[in-house]
């Protein structure tokens, strides 16, 4: 597969393999047959900047991440262990030259993110044969190039990427009855000649029906058409890359090329919206199947030493393998305890609460439940407690403008945890709404950003809504709010204007 | 070993490529990538290359942490992307800023490009000063030193194969005479041009550190032009006011005097240098010299150009005068070397106004070819 830079998969590994999938089959993990492959460092920077693929559509991006990759690799910044992708059969990536430690302590993670993948909720919708996927996508993309040309295809998949995360995480799991409507009312509405009649027979029509009735039926059945047409989209439209395919003014490649970005951003959301847990889950699995059953005691050390550098924190920066690890434990701590529910939330006894403990043992059942049908924010959301705040010694920081520093605001841990959520919604990125297909009335693209209390960054945001224009060709406008005030941004062709307006 | 990551990679540093030449201009005046050198790279901001999205601002944003400190406790400064957390991108207007590396061989192949430079014609016929041995091939006889210790067993093997001696169960082979295989040679010859480029600068009272700097961007650039054409290039550098002295390349830069000027006496140590140590027959000379165009004396000038035409025009490559206008300087001396000078392809003037002239100036130099 990835012909060059592939080792054969030596003996010792698939050892290691078959006895860490056992521990991990035997604690209740249940995953996808896991291939692995040892790669050496620069098929491994490879196969990272392409997502963890193989194959790619060919994009100069790919390249950028690589020579990112790897300068930060040369200079010994950073270090890829372990790359698993979300398929069935699951692929996996080693690094060639790793210890032995090291790659058990992979393999017992890379069981962690498979069953993760298999189970949760969130990704249960995702195409598990993407590897395919992807390689269908580079052959489209390959045969538009050919065609077009490849500065012509590479400058709309720019314009497409620009605007990638304009889509609704949720979209996969809602049925959607309107949008069969939708289309019905584009197609067949155009034949609208039938005009409807009181029942009659054939030659009592001419005076049940006359003229002037039907001229009057007919007014009244245009003017319902329009009033219901005056909103398009009927709703606020949060998936705009759908909108897109369906009403901008493209060509059939070009509506390829952006379903294909499209489909590819739904299959990365999961991984995005359940950051904290995957990883948490992952580096709880690997502790838990290597410190009770994989170790022997000459690796311990090394164990350690891994296991920390994993789990580290540093100033500023929110690791999510410890906080998702932690966090489990957390939970798994206080459900065999019995620390939830009624009774618990409402005790005010500090005493009573230190000391208590129901010897539930529902620990690792909950454990399982949660990775099931949680993602970042709801498991933030409700699992994140005072005590779990102090005793990790979270904490909020910002930038202070007296000092030019970031520095620690507050140890609240209400602020901490708004924070953190306001951080996790929507994958930290602006709601983006289409809110009127026709605005104006010339056929012109109105987006609304609704305002969460952090502003856009402007100068990316009119470079981004010059590539919109791109795609939708007439004027597109953009309703946001800059420092409390509405404001109403315009991209006419190369220009941008800038007006109040009003932002309710 | 090609991988598919080249393609997208090659990709990259093309647009890259196209990114830098469009700035060529504003990198040149601003000299901002001189204090960015390295050995042999140079990193530079490069603009509006990562892909834009709708995004939150950066300084409202802020972050959780985890870890020990005081409320108010510092996690660092917030300048040069060392913020922790998200990225502080609002922070400079309609840019956004990617730190690339570039090959100041690939730089002099841009700036080549797009000032469209003639590669130099190293004079005379090329030297030829050393000879380098490669292995090239195989043959059957040679010295027992060289011989090829895989491919006479090969051999062997083969011949035993075809003759039938060979048993799979008792391997053993024994070469013979014939069997013996040597590595064999080819000399290639070397040809070696070296060039030598002699600074010179008027370090008196009248040259400000304004117009240091522009003397300094464009040495840079000429210095990464020249050493793209020749092998070996060495560097000289003289100073002068009243008198003239060989200094090293910082102390080029950062010396301030205040006395006179007497420009004759940077043209004889210059060509006392070439006398010496660079015979025109085996090295290409490129004299610069940077003034504010103020002589001490209508006596010295003519000594100026008596030695130009007498010592220093016929050994060297190409003789280039640029003056930086200065608030003091008269900037008569442009105007008496043209006088002279003005048939002779071998001298060129220019006249750097500012930062922005920089470009067109190494044009003028340059542009010749020689």
């Amino acid at each position: 597969m990835v012909a060059s830079g592939l080792r054969r998969f030596p003996a010792y590994l698939r050892d290691i393999q078959e006895e860490v999938e056992g521990y991990a089959r035997g604690y209740g993990l249940d995953f996808f047959p896991i291939l692995y492959e040892v790669l050496d460092y620069k098929t491994m920077n490879e196969v990272a900047a392409y997502g963890g693929f193989p194959t790619r559509y060919p994009h100069w991006r790919f390249g950028m991440d690589y020579e990112q990759l790897a300068k930060s690799h040369e200079w010994g910044l950073s270090k890829i262990y372990e790359m698993v992708i979300n398929t069935n059969p699951a692929y996996a990536y080693l690094l060639e030259g790793n210890s032995t430690v090291d790659q058990k302590i992979v393999m017992a993670h890379v069981c962690g993110h498979v069953d993760f993948f298999k189970h949760n909720y969130f990704f249960s919708k995702t195409n598990r044969k993407m590897i395919d996927g992807m390689a269908n996508h580079a052959a489209a993309i390959r045969r538009h190039m050919a065609r077009m040309g490849q500065d012509v295809v590479e400058d709309f998949i720019d314009t497409c990427l620009s605007i990638e995360n304009l889509i609704d995480p949720m979209s996969p799991f809602i049925v959607r009855k309107r949008e069969a409507r939708a289309a019905e009312g584009g197609d067949g509405g155009e034949d609208g000649d039938d005009v409807p009649r009181l029942r009659a027979k054939q030659y009592m029509d001419k005076f049940i029906n006359p003229p002037e009735f039907l001229e009057a039926q007919k007014k009244k059945r245009d003017e319902e058409k329009r009033r219901a047409r005056k909103r398009f989209p009927e709703e606020p439209q949060r998936d705009v890359l759908q909108f897109l395919i369906h009403h901008a003014p493209l060509d059939g490649w070009q509506r390829d090329v952006l379903e294909i970005v499209r489909n590819e951003a739904y299959y990365f959301v999961p991984q995005a919206m359940t950051k904290i847990m995957n990883e948490g889950w992952a580096s709880y699995w690997h502790s838990k199947i290597l410190t009770e059953k994989a170790l022997t005691s000459a690796e311990i050390i090394d164990y350690a030493d891994a296991n920390s550098g994993v789990l580290a924190t540093s100033p500023g920066r929110l690791n999510p393998y410890k906080l998702g690890v932690e966090l489990f434990r957390s939970i798994e701590d206080r459900w065999n305890r019995g620390r939830f529910g009624k009774e618990w939330e409402e005790c005010d006894s500090m005493d009573a609460k230190r000391d208590w403990d129901r010897r539930l043992g529902l620990g690792q059942r909950k454990l399982f439940e949660v990775r099931k049908l949680y993602n970042d924010v709801t498991f933030i959301d409700e699992f994140f407690t005072l005590e779990f705040c102090v005793e990790q010694k979270f904490y909020t920081f910002g930038f202070s403008e007296r000092s030019g520093n970031w520095e620690i605001m507050s140890r609240e841990f209400k602020k901490v945890k708004d924070t953190m959520l306001r951080q996790l919604t929507n994958r930290g990125q602006p709601f983006i709404f289409v809110e009127d297909g026709n605005f104006e009335n010339r056929s012109e693209l109105l987006l609304r950003h609704q305002h969460e209390g952090v502003d856009l960054d402007m100068a990316q945001a009119r470079d981004t809504l010059r590539n919109l224009h791109k795609v939708w060709t007439r004027p597109v406008s953009l309703l946001t709010k800059i420092e409390g005030k509405g404001k109403l941004l315009r991209c006419d062709d190369a220009t941008i204007t800038e007006k109040s307006a009003e932002y309710v | 070993m090609s991988q598919k990551i080249d393609l997208d990679h090659g990709r990259f540093r093309q647009i890259i490529r196209g990114k830098i030449k469009q700035n060529l201009r504003k990198y040149i005046s601003q000299g901002e990538m001189i204090a960015r050198k390295g050995k042999d790279k140079v990193s530079l901001p490069i603009p509006q290359v990562d892909i834009p999205h709708f995004k939150h601002g950066g300084k409202q944003q802020g972050g959780v942490g985890q870890g020990q400190g005081q409320v108010g406790d510092s996690l660092g400064q917030g300048e040069d992307g060392d913020q922790p957390g998200q990225g502080q991108a609002g922070d400079r207007p309609g840019e956004h800023l990617l730190e690339i590396e570039v090959s100041l061989q690939e730089l002099a192949e841009i700036l080549g490009e797009e000032l469209e430079l003639p590669r130099i014609q190293p004079k005379g016929t090329e030297k030829i000063i050393a000879w380098k041995d490669k292995y090239t091939g195989i043959r059957s006889t040679g010295p027992e030193s060289l011989r090829h210790f895989r491919r006479t067993f090969r051999q062997a093997l083969r011949r035993q194969i075809s003759m039938g001696t060979y048993d799979p169960a008792h391997p053993v082979i024994v070469p013979i005479r014939d069997d013996k295989r040597y590595r064999s040679w080819r000399s290639e010859p070397l040809p070696q041009s070296n060039a030598v480029i002699i600074y010179m600068m008027d370090v008196s009272g009248s040259m400000g550190d304004e117009q240091k700097e522009i003397v300094r961007i464009e040495s840079f650039w000429l210095d990464t032009w020249l050493r793209s054409q020749y092998h070996g290039i060495e560097s000289r550098y003289i100073i002068h006011d009243a008198m003239a002295k060989e200094v090293d390349r910082d102390t080029f830069f950062k010396t301030r005097e205040s006395g006179g000027t007497m420009i004759s006496s940077a043209y004889k140590l210059c060509a006392k240098m070439i006398e010496d140590e660079y015979a025109p027959d085996q090295w290409n000379i490129y004299p610069f010299h940077f003034s504010d165009g103020d002589n001490w004396s209508v006596d010295d000038t003519v000594t100026c150009v008596e030695l130009m035409k007498t010592k220093i025009l016929p050994a060297v490559n190409l003789f280039a005068y640029g003056q930086v206008e200065s608030p003091y300087g008269s900037g008569q001396f442009i105007k008496d070397l043209r006088e002279h000078f003005d048939e002779d392809e071998r001298v060129v003037t220019s006249e750097i106004k500012g930062k922005d002239a920089i470009m067109d100036s190494i044009k003028d130099f340059l542009g010749k070819g020689k």
